[in-house]
């Protein structure tokens, strides 16, 4: 008998297998031509058949997610921290930053290109603004919401502003960042392969445009599941990330262990 | 009255402004605490128990009247105050002993001395907890203590540093009767063995009763003090106690001032 919990572990590989069983039988059962849907087992050929290209392109484009991201967390956390610790740059920032947000990243990178050239580094700074917003947001929640009780204790003990801080601010804030990561993460990754599509000659974005135009649509469907793939790790590895840094504000709840 | 009190609170009147609205919380209060007195501030929800706490301890400053502690005027947050409420407050990030230590992290000298002397420091907070019984929990977190316990915890982080002024706003109103009748106990023990001046905020008549040298009542808002009662009830207080009839009596007569209050 399988228990309750191995089912829960098995789910997501049943119904990802599941999925590409129901995809395989659509298109044999309606004879779909392959440079429009092709068979998952075609895909699977195919990328074996280029896996030198594909890891080289998703290196390229894992650097760039992932030093856009990084960029993301020490800019977005310390822009987090002094939006959520002083009410001034709270009121004066928040709604430039929110009006930056509705500005579609892609529409940036045109700019981008002007500036720093076809590349790299379009990528990273488009993986840098996409995944920078929901981190600021998350820190300076974290710091904004402490108990006014929680407050008012510290302060009549005598500690100063740093000390609220460091004592009560950042720590209970480190919850927030690393809930945070898992989106920003996933955002990384979406402004980077953008990037890349528009206006780069390396990456997973570039390699699937340029088989697009050379009608190697089985190398498209590739690229697009080793994107899917990209993305799951990096939010499990930003998942077990937050599970490790912040266990407390689990209390012991046994999901995703 | 044994000389100068300690806490002196002068014709405080407090008035909250919220853009337009303004609210008188409370008007005209005037109270004389004696060092190592403990007293009670009773009155309906909503009067300004903890508004006259806040005033206390520096967090509001006054509308009119004037505060002092020893002497001096309160200006700004009165440092080194301990204080306790009814939400527990513990930092789910610590365990119980270094939540217990956080105010050695914070208030002189203990601040300047604790790296040096951490060790006599640990043994001290061990101390305290053996004495409220969370020995054995000192190594927990807090989401792993009952609510009593984390009440202890509590209370235990509001005394470590010895404070001149201990200020407890209804810190066992969230507890059930059994609990909270045994935490009567256990801060009873604490303040007779440390002695520091305190100030409790409640609204259970037989708790204010069993713990407070005096109990002030107060009126519904814009609160005034309206009875100033003494509780000439020998100590250590014992749940028997509570059962007497001058105990009874006592409960009996700030019942009917809060209820006269209640129907003015
Ligand atoms: N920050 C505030 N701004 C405006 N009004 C407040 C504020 N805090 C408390 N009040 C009002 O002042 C009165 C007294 O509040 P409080 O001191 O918390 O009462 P208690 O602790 O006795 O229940 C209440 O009517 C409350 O609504
Ligand atoms: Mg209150």
């Amino acid at each position: 008998m399988m228990s309750e919990k191995t089912l829960i572990r098995l789910m997501p590989w049943l119904v990802t297998i599941g999925l590409f069983i129901l995809w395989e039988l659509l298109c044999i059962v309606t004879g779909i031509e392959k440079f429009i849907l092709p068979r998952p087992t075609l895909v699977f050929e195919t990328m074996v058949q280029f896996a030198p290209q594909i890891a080289h392109h998703s290196l390229q484009t894992l650097y760039t997610t992932t030093a856009g991201f990084v960029l993301g967390v020490v800019g977005g956390g310390l822009l987090g921290v002094f939006i959520g610790a002083s009410r001034l740059v709270y009121v004066g920032l928040y709604p430039v930053l929110v009006g930056f947000n509705s500005i579609p990243k892609v529409a940036l990178v045109p700019v981008l290109v002007i500036w720093f050239g076809i590349g790299t580094v379009p990528a990273i700074i488009t993986a840098f603004v996409i995944s920078f917003f929901p981190i600021v947001v998350n820190v300076a929640t974290g710091l904004a919401t402490i108990e006014p009780e929680l407050r008012d204790v510290l302060r009549s003990l005598g500690a100063s502003k740093t000390e609220i801080l460091t004592k009560i601010g950042l720590p209970r804030a480190m919850p927030y960042l690393f809930a945070s990561l898992k989106i920003a993460i996933t955002l990384a990754f979406v402004g980077s392969v953008i990037a890349e599509t528009v206006a780069s000659n390396e990456g997973i974005g570039y390699l699937m445009l340029s088989a697009s135009s050379s009608y190697n649509v089985p190398l498209v469907f590739a690229g697009l599941v080793v994107v899917a793939v990209m993305g799951v790790v990096m939010y499990a590895v930003a998942v077990w990330f937050e599970r490790r840094m912040t266990g407390w504000a689990f209390r012991g709840s046994d999901l995703m262990s | 009255m044994q000389g100068p009190a300690f806490v002196k609170i002068d014709g405080v009147s407090l008035v909250y402004r919220q853009a337009e609205e303004e609210t008188l919380a409370v008007e005209d209060l005037n109270i004389d605490i004696q060092e190592g007195e403990f007293v009670a501030v009773v009155g309906p929800s909503g009067c300004g128990k903890s508004t006259l706490m806040k005033l206390v301890t520096g967090l509001l400053d006054t509308t009119a009247g004037r505060i002092t502690i020893g002497g001096k005027p309160v200006k700004g947050p009165v440092q080194g105050v301990g204080m306790a409420f009814q939400n527990s407050t513990l930092l789910p990030w610590r365990s119980t002993l270094d939540n217990v230590m956080l105010p050695l992290e914070i208030v002189e000298p203990h601040k300047r001395r604790l790296r040096k002397e951490k060790k006599a420091y640990i043994e001290q907070a061990m101390a305290l907890l053996k004495t409220v019984g969370l020995a054995d929990f000192a190594d927990k977190f807090p989401w792993q203590l009952s609510g009593g316990m984390q009440q202890r915890a509590n209370v235990c982080r509001s005394i470590i540093h010895n404070p001149r002024l201990l200020m407890l706003d209804e810190p066992f109103g969230a507890l059930d009767a059994f609990t909270r009748e045994e935490l009567w106990g256990v801060m009873q023990a604490l303040w007779m063995e440390k002695k520091f001046t305190s100030i409790l905020i409640t609204h259970d008549l037989r708790e204010a009763t069993f713990l407070a040298d005096r109990v002030f009542v107060m009126s519904k808002r814009p609160g005034k003090i309206i009875l100033s009662k003494e509780i000439d009830v020998p100590r250590p207080r014992t749940l028997d106690t509570t059962f007497e009839p001058h105990f009874g009596e006592i409960v009996h007569e700030l019942r009917e001032h809060i209820h006269s209050v209640r129907e003015s």
